[in-house]
């Protein structure tokens, strides 16, 4: 009988422990599947990806990277000479020209005779650089080896374009800028007004008042993001499309309105905590010295509190970065780079939101966005390790 | 000299005032503007009927159900494991690196965006285990998103719980685990339930972790098992705003569904807060 009671105390203890893990299981399963599905994108060319690049076979040039792939297709480069070719044009054929070039032709069934009819065009145009799955190549055409993405594209690319055929474009500095841009305008607002809140509510507001304000702020931390996105949409927008009198209300500008407001009861919050452990003895110390409470504030809670402060700050910049629905919804959603508040702008959380349900499971556009989940993930991450780290610091001293 | 030292005192707090004021005038600006635009609409036609018209108007019955499946079922996942993580955190857990180890995960786990959670459970659940856009998939996924928000409250009230209790307990003989399951969860339960109620307002109100995990655009009819999809308040209320066929004309409809989701998640944080007072008078009786 005794036996069996400590049986069943340690099987209890053994699933306890076992939920103890989860969360750090979670974390790692996160890592994991992100990472793997993300970082397949430098194992694949930025193409479709039954496609290969084939030349002409009395073409001599048995090279071409990405960019010059882009360069010819966007009809920026004309000559084969650049790429140490013979003196002659480029002509270019993908599979955007089949209808171009054999209009009103019998395709056939499952495009069974496409083959044939694209070598009957092809053979004789020695200048012609194709793009096509490999099934419909012209004969005797020379395949070309095609560069993976590379890590510098992805990062140091301006231009997002993940459907232009036939080679795709996952640059993602205009994100990243309009990412920075969109939340460098809430943190404007949204620390400074936050910090202001927290010192009023725990240093100057009586309890009265606190207890009226608090569930405000509450609410504002319950609100979900789909009703702040909601909002910006039928207020804001409208709004900012009326006073600066644009084509459209979605911008920069609406995305940092609402973003501010998503993280101010963040950092408010935080930073109540912060000022609220601020030992009695430093204030007393102070106002026997005679500050009065402001000079006390300013002098001494602040600075001592300033750790905190800085980490719920930290912190509310991880919820900016990471707010998605409101951002999709009044920011506009242009893949540019951005040039004012007024311009409409997209953010590393909506793009991976508004592009993922119509991308092909393990396809480069797919894999592009979970890379840009990856970045997210190590942004915040790392965030949140600063923001631990700081208070973790102050503690120890 | 000290005069205007004071006059400085006064105009500064009063701006601090205004500021804060104008912080909570937000959310009521937020919260009336919904409600006044929302409250013609809602009938109880429209709580129990389907979307008609290409969804510009009808009823969200289907969304409201979908939300609340995917409530219970997200609770089925994170409470049970959530709240023994919690027992471990403060009852079994030593102070060494482990367990500031676990902390770390876990509140790094608190801080990771809803949308990368939408991505890692359709790269695992939806993917991985085969589970297809589902709502096994999405209570998977929004039960590891709360994941964090109970185990944070679980060990937060059982701290509050006095080391006399576990004495007492231990001193008539019971074991470890008889002291928690009797005397330990039932006097932290009351602030336990406080959480469970924050996370279920969490999972009501959540869209970007279910965007591609169980959320369908448009679908009247009930699920039948865990492996249909289902429609959502937020993501309804997301679509019929951003990308219905006439979003002019949904106007009204969208207004009604904003402050239903709202009154849902208002409605949960409210229960929460007259839970605690309750609970907080009566432990100082």
């Amino acid at each position: 009988m005794m036996t069996r009671k400590k049986i069943f105390e340690k099987i209890i203890e053994a699933v306890i422990y076992a939920s103890g893990t989860a969360t750090t299981i979670v974390v790692l399963l996160i890592v994991f599947f992100l990472f793997r599905e993300g970082l397949g994108l430098f194992r694949q060319a930025p193409m479709q990806k039954t496609y290969t690049v084939a030349v002409h076979p009395q073409n001599p040039v048995r090279q071409l990277s990405i960019d010059q792939l882009k360069a010819i297709f966007s009809k920026k480069e004309k000559n084969w000479k650049t790429f140490g070719g013979k003196d002659q044009s480029i002509e270019t054929f993908s599979s955007e020209d089949i209808e171009k070039h054999l209009k009103g032709q019998d395709l056939g069934e499952a495009f069974s005779k496409l083959k044939g009819l694209v070598t009957t065009y092809a053979q004789n145009k020695e200048n012609l650089v194709v793009v096509m799955p490999k099934k419909f190549m012209p004969n005797k055409f020379v395949p070309i080896p095609t560069e993976h993405m590379s890590i510098g594209a992805f990062f140091g690319g301006k231009e997002w374009r993940p459907t232009s055929e036939p080679i795709h474009s996952f640059g993602v500095l205009p994100i990243i800028a309009g990412t920075l841009l969109v939340c460098f305008g809430a943190l404007l607002f949204a620390i400074p007004t936050a910090i202001i809140a927290a010192i009023y509510l725990v240093e100057i507001a009586n309890k009265k008042v606190r207890n009226i304000i608090n569930p405000f702020i509450e609410l504002l931390a319950g609100i979900p993001s789909v009703i702040y996105g909601f909002f910006g949409l039928v207020v804001i927008v409208p709004f900012i499309q009326k006073t600066f009198a644009l084509d459209m209300g979605e911008t920069a500008l609406a995305g940092s309105i609402i973003l501010g407001i998503i993280s101010l009861p963040t950092i408010i919050t935080i930073s109540e905590d912060a000022i609220r452990s601020v030992p009695r003895e430093l204030k007393e110390a102070s106002f026997a010295l005679g500050a009065n409470h402001l000079q006390t504030i300013f002098k001494v809670i602040v600075p001592y509190a300033l750790s905190g402060i800085v980490s719920a700050a930290i912190l509310g910049v991880g919820r900016t970065v990471g707010e998605t629905m409101a951002v999709l919804m009044v920011t506009g959603n242009a893949a540019q780079m951005p040039s004012s508040f007024l311009d409409s702008v997209r953010v590393i959380t909506s793009t991976v939101a508004a592009e993922l349900g119509e991308t092909a499971q393990g396809g480069i556009h797919y894999r592009a966005l979970f890379m840009l989940a990856c970045v997210l993930f190590i942004l915040t991450f790392w965030f949140n390790l600063l923001a631990e780290w700081i208070v973790a610091k102050k503690t120890q001293k | 000299m000290s005069q205007s030292k004071q006059q400085k005192q006064t105009i500064v707090f009063t701006t601090f005032m205004v500021i804060t004021v104008l912080v909570s005038a937000i959310s009521i600006g937020v919260f009336f503007y919904i409600f006044f635009n929302g409250i013609s609409v809602l009938s109880w036609g429209f709580f129990t009927g389907v979307p008609e018209n290409g969804m510009t108007e009808g009823g969200i019955f289907p969304a409201i159900m979908g939300t609340l499946i995917l409530i219970v079922g997200s609770g089925l996942v994170a409470f049970p494991m959530g709240i023994l993580a919690g027992i471990f955190m403060n009852e079994y857990a030593h102070q060494n690196w482990f367990k500031k180890f676990v902390r770390l995960m876990t509140n790094n786990l608190a801080g990771i965006p809803s949308i990368v959670f939408g991505l890692f459970g359709m790269a695992f659940f939806v993917n991985g285990l085969g589970f297809g856009v589902s709502i096994l998939s999405g209570c998977l996924t929004l039960g590891v998103l709360i994941l964090p928000i109970i185990i944070r409250t679980t060990e937060e009230s059982l701290k509050f719980i006095p080391d006399d209790y576990r004495l007492a307990s231990y001193a008539l003989g019971a074991s470890k685990w008889q002291t928690i399951w009797r005397v330990i969860l039932p006097a932290a339960l009351p602030n336990i339930v406080t959480g469970v109620i924050l996370a279920i307002g969490r999972v009501a109100g959540e869209t970007a972790a279910i965007l591609f995990t169980v959320a369908a655009y448009f679908l009247p009819k009930m699920p039948t098992s865990i492996y249909d999809e289902t429609m959502a308040l937020p993501y309804h209320l997301y679509v019929i705003s951003t990308s219905g066929t006439d979003i002019e004309k949904a106007r009204p409809y969208a207004d009604g569904t904003a402050l239903t989701l709202l009154m849902l998640v208002f409605g949960l944080n409210l229960l929460a807060n007259w839970y605690r007072k309750r609970l907080n008078k009566k432990i100082k009786v």
